[in-house]
């Protein structure tokens, strides 16, 4: 049964906390970890492993190109390198380095970016990333992940540090439930994890707002209509097996993102129907393409109705 | 290697350069030509590395941040015995892995470059994990003067200088001129010394063509114990076939069959030179 109406979130953590704590694990039994880190350490929430493992700790200062380009010649030379810089940075200004020094060079780098979304949401659209699943879909080699919950975190870190070539990773400053009470151990790379089931609509989510999704489901419920939620958590490779089975057994779909309406999750999801047919109602909840407004990130949902209320009525919009 | 033939090998080198370049009827003819002895001395004087030794832990590493010189770089590495010269008979046709620049579908070639500015911040992270790992290879990167206006450059100098690498070493192929123009009339860079020196840098300057000269500075490399060093090469563009040098055109021009034959009746007198 799922945490639908966990609110309080006591016990759970920001994600980037537990991807911290899982890197401390796995460094301390393999010296080839190496996180590097442009000035981002603290939001990070890296200070701990920095102090830990102060060899497995190279710093940049605030300079993400070379971030990405050291940590591209690190991974060349055997070491499993975490790149760690807001996402905004990360993957606009050193998206060349992502293109060319990690994913068409091959260099088993994952890129963390941290922080994402609107997670600094009243700080502006500078340090916003609502373009990162754009820019990263279109190139080949590079397998991004946006976890939702503190369970998936640490499952896609342990991961990407046994995965040989380049991986995405996406995080906010969110404190997270956990989305299930029972967590299988079937987590993999491009699999979507389903939440909660029913037939009448699909709510594929991804990151942080897989959360309001689970809530909107409950709402769904109260009112009759049953919906299988879906943690995405990989952008790219997308589970199109999962996706061609939501589409037979559900009236609609809609898609949920904290990113842009363009390029993201929800243009993937879309893609893929259209070009096998599977044509069901279908909306993209994500943030409209004009000057983002401002506030926190609640706030930010709010406004763009990515909330249990606002997800809701998308839903009963297409049934 | 002993000088003559070291000298042999650059005169060598430059036929093939051209033979390549007018065979595709592409290339990088200028810049390759200017970087020749460079790379002449790295691979048949200074490199630890070889086919045999290409995937050992402890190899020297070469990354070629001017990635469009890669004809020059092809060149040396098919000398070197990565692979068969013939497959550069492919360079730059439909599927071929020699492309127009590195990638690391040719055995030899590290990182796939070509973007600039890329070359020396994948050298610091090759060099730190050298020093991480306690290993004593060295780690050397070829960067054009047209390309040091890359901010990503003097992000990673900074860093280069901050962990002390000292097992790093950039080497400035600096033919003063770029597609545009002469590097001083696009975007100066002098006095290029005090500014690498400004970063941290240990700096020597040589001639560029002078083997003699270049592998007496990799041979005394670091250049100070716990500084990266640079050597500023300075080169001509095109060197070796007189009308090509100090000549726009020949940034990337592909000399016609009249050109070609002129260009290696030159070559061909400058190897007498060498010879006698």
């Amino acid at each position: 049964m799922a945490h639908i109406e966990a609110t309080d979130p006591n016990g759970y953590k920001p994600n980037q906390e537990i991807f911290s704590e899982i890197l401390q694990e796995l460094a301390a039994k393999d010296r080839d970890i190496i996180a590097v880190t442009s000035d981002s350490r603290g939001s990070g929430k890296l200070v701990p492993f920095g102090k830990k493992f102060p060899e497995q700790i190279v710093e940049v200062g605030i300079a993400e190109q070379n971030l990405v380009g050291v940590a591209a010649g690190l991974a060349a030379a055997g070491k499993k390198v975490f790149a760690v810089s807001p996402a905004c940075f990360l993957t606009a200004r050193a998206l060349e380095q992502i293109k060319n020094d990690v994913a068409y060079s091959d260099n088993p780098v994952t890129v963390v970016g941290i922080s994402a979304g609107v997670s600094y949401g009243a700080l502006g659209s500078t340090h916003h990333s609502l373009h990162d699943f754009a820019a990263l879909r279109c190139i080949n080699n590079i397998t991004v992940v946006v976890p939702a919950d503190n369970f998936e975190t640490a499952q896609a870190t342990a991961l990407a540090a046994k995965t040989n070539s380049p991986v995405y990773l996406r995080f906010g400053k969110r404190v997270m439930n956990n989305l299930k009470d029972v967590n299988d151990d079937t987590f993999a790379f491009g699999k979507g994890r389903v939440i909660t089931e029913g037939n009448d609509a699909a709510i594929i989510a991804c990151g942080e707002t897989v959360y309001p999704a689970l809530q909107a489901a409950k709402l769904l419920a109260e009112q009759g209509i049953n919906a299988t939620v879906v943690s995405m958590h990989t952008i790219k490779p997308l589970d199109t097996d999962l996706l061609a089975n939501l589409a037979a057994n559900c009236k609609a779909i809609v898609t949920v993102e904290e990113h842009s309406v363009y390029g993201g999750l929800g243009e993937a999801c879309a893609a893929y129907l259209m070009q096998h047919g599977l044509h069901k109602p279908f909306r993209i909840v994500g943030i409209p393409d004009e000057y983002t407004v401002t506030g926190s990130q609640q706030d930010i949902f709010n406004h763009y109705h990515l909330t249990k209320e606002g997800i809701a009525e998308v839903v009963k919009g297409l049934l | 290697m002993k000088m003559q033939e070291l000298k042999k090998k650059s005169v060598e080198y430059r036929k093939k350069i051209l033979k390549y370049i007018v065979g595709a009827k592409a290339g990088h003819t200028g810049g390759s030509l200017s970087c020749t002895d460079i790379l002449n001395v790295l691979y048949n004087h200074t490199l630890k590395v070889s086919p045999q030794t290409f995937t050992s832990p402890d190899r020297d590493r070469y990354i070629q941040s001017k990635g469009h010189c890669v004809e020059a770089l092809f060149v040396v590495l098919a000398d070197k015995g990565f692979f068969p010269e013939e497959h550069l008979e492919t360079l730059c046709q439909y599927k071929s892995h020699y492309i127009g620049h590195p990638t690391r579908k040719v055995k030899g070639v590290e990182q796939n470059t070509g973007a600039l500015g890329h070359g020396l911040p994948i050298a610091v992270g090759n060099a730190i994990a050298a020093k991480l790992d306690k290993r004593n290879y060295k780690v050397y990167t070829l960067m054009g003067d047209g390309e040091l206006p890359e901010g990503s450059n003097w992000e990673a100098a900074l860093t280069a200088a901050h962990y002390k690498l000292d097992n790093l070493c950039a080497i400035v192929d600096k033919n003063t001129l770029q597609i545009t123009a002469s590097t001083a009339e696009v975007c100066n860079t002098d006095p290029l010394d005090e500014k690498w020196k400004a970063f941290g840098w240990a700096v020597k300057e040589v001639d560029g063509h002078d083997v003699e000269a270049l592998k007496a500075a990799f041979d005394s490399l670091p250049f100070e114990p716990g500084k990266p060093s640079v050597i500023i090469a300075h080169t001509v563009k095109g060197k070796g076939v007189s009308f090509m040098e100090n000549n726009l055109k020949w940034h990337h021009g592909v000399p016609s069959k009249e050109e070609y034959a002129l260009a290696l009746s030159e070559l061909d007198s400058s190897m007498e030179k060498v010879l006698i």
